[in-house]
Formats: C-alpha cells, sequence, structure tokens
C-alpha cells in the first residue's frame, strides 16, 4: 500500500502536467499531478510502512535518511518554481482522493498564497562579520605571551590586563558594528523585496564558518526586480566590506513565504 | 550572483544542506495532512546539525573531497 506525499500546489492550466518530467522523490517515486477545484498537486505515491507518523518520526533521527529525502524533496519542488506553492517537508495523505478533498477545501486560501509567490522567487542573504579582516591590527599580541614578560615594563601585569581588555573592547566594538550594518543590509534589501523575513543565524557548528552570522535573510523577489536586487546586494557588499561578508544564495522556490492567509487550520 | 552563473543542476547540487533545511523543513506552506511529520515538538537544530554532520562524514568517506570545481579555468 502506498500514501501521497504532498511537494507543491500550483494553479492547473491547459495541460495536464506543465511539466514533462519531474524528478525521482523521496521515495524514489516518479512524482505526478493531481488535479481539483482549478488547483494542480503534486503528489508522489511512497510506500506506507516508511512513511506513517512513526516512521517518519524515526527517520527524523536518521541524517543519511533526512538529507537525501531533504534533497529530493527540494528537488521535485524546485522544478515546479515560478507557480507553484512549496508544501512543508513531511506532509502526508492516505491517498490521492485525499488530496484531491484538501484542494477544494483550501482552494480559496491557496489561491491568495499562490497569487501572492506568482512570478517571484527567494533569495537568501547571510551576513558575517568577517573577523580576520574587521580587526587587522594586532590583536592577539596579548595571547601570544610575549605581553608579560617584556623587562622594559614597570607594571607587565597592568599592561597585559590592559591591552587585553582594548583588544576586547575593539571586537565588542567591530561585533556591534557589524551588527548594526546587517540590520541596514536587510532594510535595504527588504525594501527591493515584496516580503522579508529572516530564519535564525545558523550555528557555527552547521556552517563550519566560526564568524558569527548577524544576518540569514529571506527575501521574496519579482523576476522583474531579479537584477536590480542583485546590484544591491553586490552594492552594500562593496559598502560594508571587508568587515562585513554577504554571502547570496538563490534562487529558491518560495519555501519561506508559502503561507495560507488564514491561520486556523496552520498546526 | 555566486551562484548565478552556474548551470541550473550543477546549481542543484552545489545547494548547502544548511540552508536547505533552514527552508525545507521550517518553510513551505503548512497543510494539515493525515500523517504529519511533527518536526515542531522536536529541537530542529540538532536535526540539522546531526544531518549537516552525517552529510560532511558521508563526503569524506566518499573521498568527493576532489570536486573543488574552482581554479580550473579553461
Amino acid at each position: 500500500m502506498t500514501y501521497t506525499w504532498l511537494y507543491a500546489v500550483a494553479p492547473a492550466g491547459p495541460d495536464a502536467s506543465p511539466w514533462q518530467v519531474l524528478p525521482e522523490g523521496v521515495a524514489d517515486e516518479h512524482p505526478g499531478t493531481v488535479e481539483a477545484a482549478d488547483l494542480l498537486a503534486v503528489v508522489g505515491p511512497v510506500p506506507d510502512a516508511d512513511f506513517d507518523t512513526d516512521a517518519l518520526q524515526r527517520h527524523l533521527g536518521d541524517p543519511q535518511w533526512l538529507e537525501r529525502a531533504v534533497r529530493a524533496h527540494h528537488r521535485v519542488v524546485s522544478a515546479t518554481v515560478g507557480r507553484a506553492l512549496p508544501v512543508r517537508f513531511g506532509t502526508v495523505y492516505r491517498d490521492e482522493d485525499r488530496v484531491r478533498a484538501l484542494l477544494t477545501a483550501h482552494a480559496d486560501e491557496i489561491r491568495t498564497a499562490l497569487a501572492g509567490i506568482a512570478d517571484r522567487t527567494e533569495w537568501g542573504v547571510k551576513a558575517y562579520l568577517d573577523r580576520a579582516r574587521s580587526d587587522g591590527e594586532t590583536d592577539g599580541a596579548g595571547e601570544a605571551g610575549d605581553g608579560p614578560g617584556r623587562p622594559s615594563d614597570d607594571r607587565p601585569g597592568t599592561a597585559y590586563l590592559l591591552r587585553r581588555r582594548t583588544a576586547r573592547d575593539r571586537a565588542e566594538r567591530a561585533l556591534a558594528d557589524a551588527a548594526g550594518q546587517a540590520r541596514q543590509v536587510h532594510l535595504a534589501l527588504s525594501d527591493l523585496a515584496d516580503r522579508s523575513t529572516e530564519h535564525p543565524p545558523q550555528p557555527a557548528e552547521a556552517t563550519g564558518v566560526r564568524d558569527p552570522m548577524l544576518l540569514n535573510g529571506a527575501y521574496l523577489v519579482h523576476r522583474a526586480r531579479e537584477a536590480e536586487f542583485a546590484r544591491a546586494v553586490a552594492g552594500l557588499r562593496e559598502r560594508h566590506g571587508p568587515a562585513l561578508r554577504v554571502e547570496l544564495t538563490g534562487p529558491w522556490p518560495p519555501y519561506s513565504f508559502a503561507g495560507l492567509p488564514t491561520g486556523g487550520d496552520a498546526g | 550572483m555566486t551562484t548565478g552563473d552556474l548551470a541550473p543542476e550543477l546549481r542543484q547540487h552545489d545547494v548547502a544542506l544548511v540552508d536547505l533545511l533552514d527552508r525545507v523543513l521550517a518553510g513551505g506552506v503548512v497543510i494539515a495532512g493525515e500523517i504529519t511529520l511533527s518536526i515542531a515538538d522536536v529541537d530542529l537544530v540538532r536535526i540539522s546539525l546531526r544531518a549537516l554532520i552525517a552529510s560532511v562524514s558521508t563526503l569524506a568517506a566518499d573521498g568527493v573531497g576532489r570536486v573543488t570545481g574552482e581554479g580550473a579555468a579553461p
């Protein structure tokens, strides 16, 4: 027996399926489409034993499974980018009829949400304090151990502590300055975007980058403004560098902007 | 800009798992499924970290470290 995994929802067009070939899905299945209420759901049959609530919850604890499935979900969603609303990872129905019922029941909210993302893509902008470049002065002198032992110092201990404090103050100031610059980057890009939001900063263990992340923004940008947005990112990178390192990712399907207008049934 | 001039399939492969987890696990429209993964109950950061660490070790085990692609200008 199979369940039905939901990837994305799009407006129904004249074609039965606007996508010639969809990539393989979370269970290596071939996704297809289901239509109801002038809406098209991108779905894939998945084995029930592997995708019931318990199994799904168990798979969450298996990083290899999770990465594979997350990448597969993303591949299918990406194939529909530009016209479809991505669905939260892990939304499963008993069969396709239930999906049709869902489309019919929520048609109005889905259509409103679709109108908000049509012809738009999401761009990610992350900003880090680039420690190596923000305080290029001899910051590590105190830690190198040559400070306390300097014979010419009258009170080597005091001088050492002062140096340490100065270094710490400078680091704190650099962080505060960069955080302020990151705010400016976010505000400037938000102005060019239809909508913007922020994800929590990614922890250093996750990124492998030791520099603190000060912005993990997402921006929904209309196709007509993509070039302008890219230019703005380049300009901001120039203006706030090298202390603030600005990275652009995308285009993404509008994952971060795929909320239904009524919060009533969320959850 | 950094990804814009790559072929789509390359770009696809290139997506950092950490950015993907931000979006795929926490984003997307929430529709009440009959079977729904309740990620909200679980610590998302810990899940992400486990997945990321696993992906790094998988890469190392496969010896994919050679796929640099950079600096190899024609």
